[in-house]
């Protein structure tokens, strides 16, 4: 009810505002209503005209009436409306009708043209209402009715428009009028069609596709030219927009691989169990989730954060579990460790299945990860964008580990002369363990990441097993660098290829391409040189 | 000490398996169709094509000891070469439905009448018969295999690489067969077949002379195998597996000995596919799916690498050991089970159940004749 009296309000204010006129519009009102008893369409077309225009409080709630139904007329032609709690009440003072409802009350009927009037003239009424987004979708409706009659409210809500976004709204809606109406003058289309080229959008140009026949040869030719101009926007939007989504793809690919990257390029383990420990790092973050919702609400927004460090510590561990069981076993037989680590990822699967079901569960998204904003013709959802910082800011603190710290040092050492490392004093043993962890805890922070875009399921590592495989092998194996590279550049072409070829298409392409690149650079995108490789 | 070819060819071991191979090629189908139905001594029909399909994952396990025993090269793709072979046979199976099908059309099968496809792709003219699928089913897998192989071991690309592509081969062929418009049914894929050569592929009769040919292939199989790895042919593919570079060195052209040897092993994956599909009645692009390519691995792994009999054994006994696990209360422990094989076997049985069998007699032998040590049979480099 408080949109109703929002309404009311702003009706009476413009009521207000129009002072003197108001008691002749009172009069024109209560005849404008007399027209619904005649229940003849023509007459009905005629009344809605006349009540919009007549600025009545109660005007909005006749229309609405109309529109559902529940308009009635006595047989002494008195207007009612049955409210939605059944109470009647006088369409004139819109107060309830007190005692017996008079008998033989017929109900106004309406067709489709009429119900479109109405849409239009409610459109037009709200155009006034006090709040811009109901304003706003307001004008938005009237730009795509373009129906003339609302043309006056229109103009008078021009006047009065202060918030600049909602007047540009509105003065499209009265170029796309302008422009559908055969009647007016040339200069005024001229400068519509103007005000379509600035609009810039696939809506302008189907406007502007469609102007009446009549049109004169002068402004056929600006909506001609502001297609075209549009469409070009339109076409450079459109690749800002797949370059996006490619970024986007990207940075979730960089986020499963770079893990690996670890795992497999710096420490040439076969990790066929990688994508569990990003299954695992979904998990915790789900727990954490449940902990908070029953223990304490309030920190819901704070879950990711504190699931971060938790993921990065579980799978990390399971991660030194798994290199100190069995992995430590099998240095030097690569394929021997691609088949015991694809046994591993079979168990974590079904220990979590037979924990968690098998079915997905919910990971909610904190208020800050929810929601979009536009940039030009394009839509930037808040969870994407934290994704690829986040992946951005996993990358930098993986470098900055591997090259400022003695831990990164001595992983280095180890990676590229195991004998030597030892013979300096290093424990060869202890920093495998840890390098594995790293990845692993690393698989695991892109777990609570991809909890926020993907379902968290048993299977959710499965995924993205093959993909990051292929990431950390088109860059180049044992250089991080290149794992960056080969995610933006598989994440931008898969999405550039998407429009033509379909979503699975191009995911084809993609794999054949690295098939076909492989052979041309066994080694990927950028190799490390030297002899140590051809061990 | 030379000895006879043939001898080389047939040493114990193989011997052994063939005659076994023989027995129970003769055996199951007499047991189920000559024993009375509630005879203690019957095999029902549903056995009869539960083995038949063993003998084709043996076959299938075979193909892949060929190569990742011998040469080094794990496929991860293997899958895929089966399941186009299987694909080949279901084509053939569905041009036989003719007008027994739902829409009864003639001469499209009822998936492409569903999706209302005007008439017959091209690549569907001439599997109407049985000759040119039977063609096709070597054609098919063995042209991919050479094409792919081409590119691949003439830029050496090798070991985990090699594996790596091969598994994007077979999740590329996962993604397309799951599209309709690859013509090949979706995601449903190929089913419901009635007549393989005229003959109900339901009947108990046709299932047993399917287990025999199974059967048969799987020798032809194992002796193809054992005559490429007890050749001198077979000397170079070991010199390969053990130490590639030196062996280009010495000589020998190593991608072309690769080649052969890969394309021959697909042809194989693609026959068994191929017996596969009428003995299960159904082929879907699941079987592209790369987790059936590893596990397709680890049954060699089980049975013992490098030892072609043990493949065989690993294939059948894995597989019997899921179709045990997966039809009880147990099921939920099967991907455990599978799991913790794949750990243990690797990490405490590299060679094998035959490969540590083998290792074993030869080093009694060796210790009781107290000569020169024996090499050991099972490999020892991993690539």
């Amino acid at each position: 009810m408080r949109f109703l009296s929002d309404r009311l309000v702003a009706l009476l204010l413009v009521l207000v505002l129009l002072g003197a006129a108001s008691g002749a519009r009172a009069a024109s009102f209560n005849e404008a209503l007399t027209r619904f008893a005649a229940d003849d369409y023509d007459e009905t077309e005629a009344g809605i005209g006349e009540v919009a225009a007549s600025e009545n409080p109660m005007a909005a709630n006749v229309l609405d009436a109309l529109q559902d139904g529940r308009l009635l007329y006595g047989a002494d032609k008195r207007i009612f409306i049955k409210d939605p709690s059944d109470r009647l009440l006088d369409a004139a003072s819109g107060r309830p009708v007190a005692g017996e409802a008079p008998p033989d009350l017929e109900t106004v009927r309406i067709n489709n043209r009429l119900r479109r009037t109405i849409d239009a003239a409610i459109g037009a009424l709200t155009l006034l209402d006090p709040d811009s987004g109901t304003r706003f979708d307001a004008a938005q409706a009237v730009f795509k009715s373009q129906e003339a009659s609302a043309r006056p409210a229109l103009e008078a809500a021009i006047a009065k428009e202060t918030n600049p976004k909602v007047r540009k709204a509105m003065l499209e809606a009265r170029a796309a009028i302008v422009l559908g109406a055969s009647d007016s003058p040339d200069a005024d289309k001229i400068a519509a069609v103007s005000a379509m080229r600035e609009r810039g959008d696939q809506d302008a140009v189907a406007l502007l596709a469609s102007l009446p026949s009549d049109t004169s040869p002068a402004v056929a030719r600006a909506a001609r030219d502001a297609v075209a101009s549009i469409q070009s926007g339109l076409a450079l939007w459109n690749t800002l927009q797949n370059a996006w989504y490619g970024l986007s793809l990207g940075s979730v690919l960089l986020l499963a691989a770079i893990g690996l990257a670890i795992t497999f390029g710096v420490m040439g383990v076969i990790n066929m169990a990688h994508g569990e420990m990003v299954m695992l790092g979904a998990y915790v973050t789900f727990m954490v989730q449940e902990v908070i919702r029953t223990r304490n609400p309030a920190l819901f927004d704070y879950s990711l954060v504190i699931a971060l460090p938790l993921a990065f510590l579980v799978s990390g561990f399971v991660g030194v579990l798994i290199e100190r069981g069995i992995i430590r076993f099998l240095y030097g037989r690569p394929l021997e460790t691609l088949l015991a680590t694809w046994g591993l990822s079979l168990i974590l699967q079904q220990a979590v299945r037979t924990t968690f079901g098998p079915n997905n569960r919910e990971v909610g998204n904190p208020s800050w990860m929810s929601g979009a904003f536009e940039v030009g013709q394009i839509t930037i959802t808040y969870n994407r964008l934290w994704i690829i910082c986040f992946a951005l800011a996993v990358f930098v603190a993986l470098i900055a580990l591997l090259r400022l710290t003695r831990l990164g040092l001595e992983m280095r050492a180890v990676t590229q002369n195991r004998a030597m490392a030892a013979a300096m004093g290093i424990a060869t043993g202890r920093i495998d363990a840890l390098t594995f962890g790293l990845g692993s805890g690393i698989a695991g922070l892109a777990g609570v990441a991809l909890s926020q875009i993907d379902n968290v399921s048993p299977n959710l590592g499965q995924g993205y097993i093959i993909d990051s495989f292929m990431v950390v092998v088109f860059g180049g194996v044992g250089n991080l660098w290149g794992t960056l590279v080969g995610a933006l550049t598989l994440g931008i072409a898969n999405k550039f290829l998407e429009p033509f070829a379909g979503a699975v298409l191009a995911k084809i392409a993609i794999l054949v391409f690295i098939i076909l690149f492989i052979q041309k650079r066994p080694r990927g995108m950028f190799a490390l040189k030297g002899r140590a490789i051809e061990a | 000490m030379k000895s006879h070819p043939l001898l080389r060819l047939l040493d114990r071991g193989s011997t052994l398996f063939l005659v076994l191979l023989g027995a129970f090629a003769i055996a199951i189908p007499v047991l189920n169709l000559l024993m009375p139905d509630g005879s203690f001594l019957h095999i029902s029909t549903y056995f009869v094509s539960l083995f038949g399909k063993y003998i084709c994952y043996g076959l299938l396990a075979l193909s892949i000891d060929l190569i990742w025993g011998y040469v080094g090269i794990l496929s991860l793709g293997h899958g895929a070469f089966f399941a186009l072979g299987g694909y080949a046979m279901g084509m053939y199976l569905m041009r036989q439905i003719g007008t027994r099908g739902v829409y009864a059309d003639p001469i499209r099968p009822d998936f492409m009448v569903f999706l209302n496809w005007p008439e017959l792709p091209v690549y569907w003219y001439g599997f109407n018969y049985f000759a040119y699928a039977a063609l096709m089913v070597l054609l098919v897998p063995g042209i991919l295999a050479f094409v792919f192989g081409w590119f691949a071991f003439r830029s050496r690309v090798t070991g985990v690489y090699l594996s790596i592509i091969t598994q994007a081969l077979t999740y590329a062929l996962l993604l397309g067969f799951f599209r309709n418009n690859f013509g090949f049914g979706g995601n449903n894929g190929l089913t419901d077949f009635k007549d393989i050569l005229g003959f109900n592929v339901q009947a108990p009769y046709t299932r047993a002379s399917l287990f025999v040919i199974s059967a048969l292939a799987l020798m032809l199989g194992f002796i193809i195998c054992r005559v490429v790895v007890s050749s001198k042919f077979g000397k170079v593919l070991v010199a390969i597996r053990d130490a590639e570079a030196r062996t280009r060195f010495l000589g020998y052209r190593v991608e072309a000995y690769k080649l052969f040897v890969f394309t021959l092993s697909a042809c194989m994956a693609g026959v068994a596919g191929a017996l596969y599909v009428p003995q299960v009645g159904i082929i879907n692009p699941s079987e592209f799916s790369p987790a059936n390519s590893i596990e397709a691995v680890i049954w060699v792994a089980v049975g013992g690498r490098g030892t072609l009999t043990g493949a065989v054994l690993g294939a059948v006994l894995v597989n019997y050991g899921k179709t045990y696990f997966t039809s009880g209360f147990l099921a939920p422990y099967w991907l455990f089970l599978l799991g913790g094989l794949f750990v243990a076997v690797t990490l405490l049985l590299p060679r094998g159940v035959v490969g540590t069998w083998q290792w074993w007699m030869e080093r009694r032998r060796a210790s009781a004749a107290a000569s020169t040590p024996a090499t050991p049979a099972a490999p020892q480099a991993a690539e």
